[in-house]
């Protein structure tokens, strides 16, 4: 047997030869014939009203084939973008979701909001057409400040949303929360900003729409982490497309990290468009459309309060949470400081009695929406942060305090007081690997060396939590969820005896297409090369969900499993009958069917091929063919876990933080290819460092304009920003899915920013600096820290 | 008004009339077809666009494809020796896991060719981490990049590339 491979084998990538050989075909590299050319003119301002547009010579310039502007969408009924989860409040009452038009109408919230679209055959002219496009502007206060969206006097920005609010939602048993606090031993308060983030996948949003005008077919390329959800969208809520006249297709798609699952105006108006001249039309955000229109990320301020007994055992949380929604509520925003946030906050912990309220508030700045982890970092990095702030606060070691509050591995299923039953784990033997792979007991020495030669070391631990594999479907359709969260798989032999496994999940650079090929190799027997993985086509693969929260394998994968499944016992009839056997005598072994207590045996590729060439067939027990789907939804969200431990040394004269050191230790169920988990963990770590040490969307609050609109203001992680790291695995598998697997996407990203401040903090300490100290810790705002008078 | 502009493109003759303004990048990509080049700014940071342009590496987004006149320019595609034999960094990538999504990795992979022979085949992390300052990866976190250069290094010196 040539190339089988086993689930837990380090196999190299199959998609990595034409990535690595320039002949990888992302939406930009599409040459599609007599294309044209669009490029969208942006609000210049935060908070606007339009008085006037005269797009005449525009219409005129070079090579211009139209000119639309909000009128004309709104004319042709073009439906505003929407949000596909409904939150409601404390009361009841669902969120304010105020209109989203594709092309601005009478008023422009947010700088780089759209104002127009111009199509020209170039995509130089059409931007030489859109500079002369005249816009009559008023410009209006706004609000870009989240500290001061929700307070009285602040700009309005909808009016039908009075004081910015989107809604006030509230998760656990305030009452059991404030008798805890009332017999406390202790209780240690904190504030923390969780800074706004743009999550710059490398390859820019980009859309390529062809409208068949013998078909009245529409085509879009985009580049897309859930195409089929984006062709749903489009079809039900915004265009009227019915869903089998559209086609979308998310071909290689340079990263997205969340940011390329939502359904935003750029795309719409390209397919719509297609079809009003007639003609393709391509579009490629240049990067600082990038940093103005794709979601950001987090953006949270919140006070939380957790009270302690006199052991320090954690008895209850309190945390009161402004949730940045922007300008306008994009895809999935109003999900991820609720149901991706709330829930988390027990952490790793028994904590008993836990409350959140979180008010959600709109701000003239671009929409924010879910961005690796999604609503988990911010919990994780509150949670975590409190904690270790409370071990300095009594003086117990922040190690000994998590473990004197970690649920026991024997409580499983865990019921948190915040709605999620947690179901496997097992923390103490994470930590203490964690601890061993830093050397955390010879800390106090290098601390001291350190102390000797004018530097401030400092460790710092974050324990995470996440909910991920989303999602039962029922669950998250109670919660507001406007779709279901199964997956879909199809597992399609050709008489030659190969596969394709179609899946409704996408890569995006988590190499799906060899890590789901493992897994139908292990399980059918079938060699690696005769193994095709397809998605990202519509018109390929069966509906699906796409990619995000860490699912594709915890739930397409398990899509997969169970179609394998249909195949062995389709196989087995036709098996049964070729070698005049008992179906109940036949047992799959290493890609064959067997007789079981003989040597009597039919390899899978012929029974397949007999399924296609049924001349000996049992054709009145079994159809020919070989090709089955399946569609999993899974009985619960999965929990992978883990303890980082990042050790920095500081220079008090340049406040440059360096990272000395970092460990990440993980559970995340069974492992496929430990080498593209490692690769998931080392690009979350390095997310995760970004945002504590380096990243932020800076708002101007006076002006609202962006101040970190490119690489030469954003703080990208380079090679030289990071250090190497070094990773441990502990494995509880997951109890409820075929793999036993939890995810692995993002548990860098949201537990990084936690083991980084604690280390900062841990190393600002020895100056009393502490407290002074919030994300990104630049050099500038470290140094102030410390001189701080 | 257009402008001629001939160059030799991954050992062969390449010719084509353009824009004053067209970049580099844009006649390779549009011109020519040879879409491995990436664009990933606007503002010549991310080195996507890395190219080899006379025995150097060059952001071809900062070049004008004028200014590349009579140039000897390599590109992502002109590495591989044939389809079944890759280059030793392109192998290297490989082998390290040095690639998730693919954006990045044209330009990491030139980039980090042209850092080896700079540094006459001597590399260590340290050098390949600060040598890399001009390209930007968001998947990878750049542990297993480095970790494919420093190999890549010792392959290339090896098979004498």
């Amino acid at each position: 047997m040539s190339n089988v491979s086993k689930i837990g084998d380090r196999v190299h990538r199959k998609e990595d030869r034409r990535f690595l050989t320039g002949t990888g075909r992302y939406v930009d590299d599409l040459q599609l014939s007599r294309c044209t050319h669009a490029h969208f003119l942006r609000s210049p301002h935060a908070h606007a009203r339009i008085k006037g547009i005269d797009t005449s010579k525009a219409a005129a310039s070079a090579g211009v084939v139209a000119v639309f502007t909000g009128k004309d969408t709104a004319d042709a009924k073009v439906g505003g973008l929407i949000c596909g989860w409904v939150v409601k409040d404390k009361h009841g009452v669902p969120h304010k979701a105020p209109g989203h038009p594709a092309i601005a109408l009478d008023t422009v919230r947010h700088v780089g909001d759209t104002v127009a679209m111009v199509i020209a055959d170039t995509a130089a002219n059409a931007r030489d057409a859109a500079d002369k496009i005249e816009v009559d502007y008023e410009v209006l206060p706004a609000i870009v400040d989240l500290t001061k969206a929700l307070s009285a006097g602040a700009p309005q920005v909808h009016s039908d949303v009075p004081g910015n609010l989107c809604y006030d939602w509230e998760l656990g048993d305030k009452a059991a929360v404030d008798a805890a606090f009332a017999k406390a031993a202790h209780v240690t308060k904190i504030d923390v900003v969780n800074n706004r983030l743009i999550p710059n996948a490398m390859e820019p949003r980009a859309a390529a729409a062809e409208y068949d005008r013998g078909t009245g077919n529409y085509t879009l390329h985009t580049t897309s982490q859930n195409p089929h959800v984006t062709r749903l969208v489009l079809s039900a809520f915004v265009l009227g497309i019915p869903e089998h006249k559209l086609r979308v297709i998310a071909p290689d798609v340079g990263g997205g990290f969340g940011s390329k699952i939502f359904i935003y105006a750029e795309e719409t108006l390209c397919v719509w468009a297609a079809g009003k001249v007639g003609r393709s039309i391509k579009w490629t955000a240049d990067r600082s459309e990038s940093f103005m229109t794709d979601a950001h990320g987090r953006d949270h301020v919140t006070h939380a309060e957790i009270a302690m007994d006199k052991d320090g055992k954690f008895t209850g949380f309190r945390i009161d949470t402004i949730a940045n929604m922007g300008a306008y509520l994009s895809t999935f925003a109003t999900a991820v400081p609720t149901y991706l946030y709330g829930t988390l906050l027990a952490g790793q912990y028994t904590t008993p009695a836990i409350h959140v309220n979180v008010r959600a508030a709109f701000t003239h700045t671009t929409p924010v929406d879910a961005y690796r982890g999604a609503g988990r970092p911010e919990a994780t990095y509150l949670v975590e942060s409190i904690v270790s702030k409370a071990a300095r606060e009594i003086g117990v070691d922040p190690a000994e305090l998590r473990k004197r509050n970690f649920i026991a591995p024997t409580a499983f299923p865990y019921q948190t007081p915040v709605a999620l039953t947690y179901d496997s784990g097992n923390y103490v033997p994470i930590i203490d690997e964690a601890m061993k792979l830093s050397d955390y007991a010879g800390f106090g020495a290098r601390q001291s060396a350190a102390k000797a030669k004018g530097k401030l070391r400092g460790i710092g631990i974050s324990s995470y939590i996440e909910a991920c594999g989303l999602a039962p479907s029922a669950v998250v359709g109670s919660l507001g969820a406007g779709v279901g969260q199964w997956e879909s798989a199809q597992l399609r032999f050709n008489p030659t005896g190969n596969v394709q496994v179609l899946t409704g999940s996408h890569s995006h650079g988590q190499g799906h297409e060899t890590t789901f090929a493992q897994i139908v190799s292990d399980k059918l027997g079938v060699p690696m090369d005769q193994i095709e993985v397809v998605h990202g086509d519509t018109s390929q693969v069966p509906f699906g969900m796409g990619t995000y929260g860490s699912r594709s394998l915890a739930v397409g994968g398990s899509a997969i499993m169970k179609a394998a499944d249909k195949i062995i016992a389709k196989g087995k009839k036709i098996a049964a009958h070729l070698m005049e056997a008992a179906e109940a005598d036949i047992v799959f072994e290493n890609g064959t069917f067997k007789v079981s207590g003989t040597d009597k045996n039919v390899p899978l590729a012929q029974a397949v091929f007999a399924a296609y060439v049924p001349h000996n067939y049992p054709i009145d027990k079994v159809e020919p063919g070989m090709d089955e789907n399946a569609f999993y939804d899974p009985s619960n969200f999965t929990y992978p876990s883990g303890t980082q431990i990042c050790e920095v040394e500081i220079d008090p004269d340049t406040g440059v933080v360096e990272i000395v050191h970092f460990v990440a230790v993980d559970d995340f169920g069974n492992i496929v290819n430990p080498m593209v988990v490692e690769g998931q963990v080392h690009g979350g770590i390095a997310q995760g460092v970004g945002q504590a040490l380096m990243e932020a969307a800076a708002y101007d609050n006076a002006t609202g304009q962006l101040l970190s609109g490119s690489y030469m203001d954003y703080t990208m992680p380079r090679a030289d920003d990071l250090p190497s790291f070094t990773l441990g695995y502990k494995t509880t598998p997951c109890p409820h899915n075929p793999l036993g697997v939890k995810g692995c996407g993002e548990a860098g990203a949201i537990a990084a920013p936690a083991a980084v401040m604690n280390a900062v903090r841990d190393a600002l300490a020895q100056v009393g600096a502490q407290d002074r100290i919030e994300m990104p810790a630049t050099p500038q705002r470290v140094w102030a820290a410390i001189n701080a008078r | 008004m257009t402008i001629s502009v001939s160059m030799t493109v991954n050992g062969k003759a390449a010719s084509g009339n353009v824009e004053a303004r067209t970049l580099l990048v844009q006649f390779l990509r549009e011109h020519m077809g040879l879409t491995g080049t990436h664009v990933g700014c606007d503002t010549s940071q991310c080195g996507a666009c890395v190219v080899d342009v006379d025995g150097a590496s060059a952001k071809s987004c900062t070049i004008l494809a004028v200014q590349a006149e009579g140039a000897k320019v390599t590109t992502i595609e002109g590495l591989a020796e044939s389809a079944e034999k890759l280059h030793p960094m392109q192998e290297a990538f490989r082998e390290h896991h040095g690639l998730q999504c693919g954006f990045c990795t044209p330009g990491m992979v030139m980039s980090a060719i042209d850092l080896v022979k700079r540094n006459n085949y001597q590399v260590t992390e340290d050098i390949v981490r600060h040598g890399l300052e001009g390209n930007i990866c968001r998947c990878t976190g750049y542990h297993n990049i480095v970790k494919a250069i420093v190999a890549g290094a010792a392959s290339m010196k090896a098979a004498g590339v």
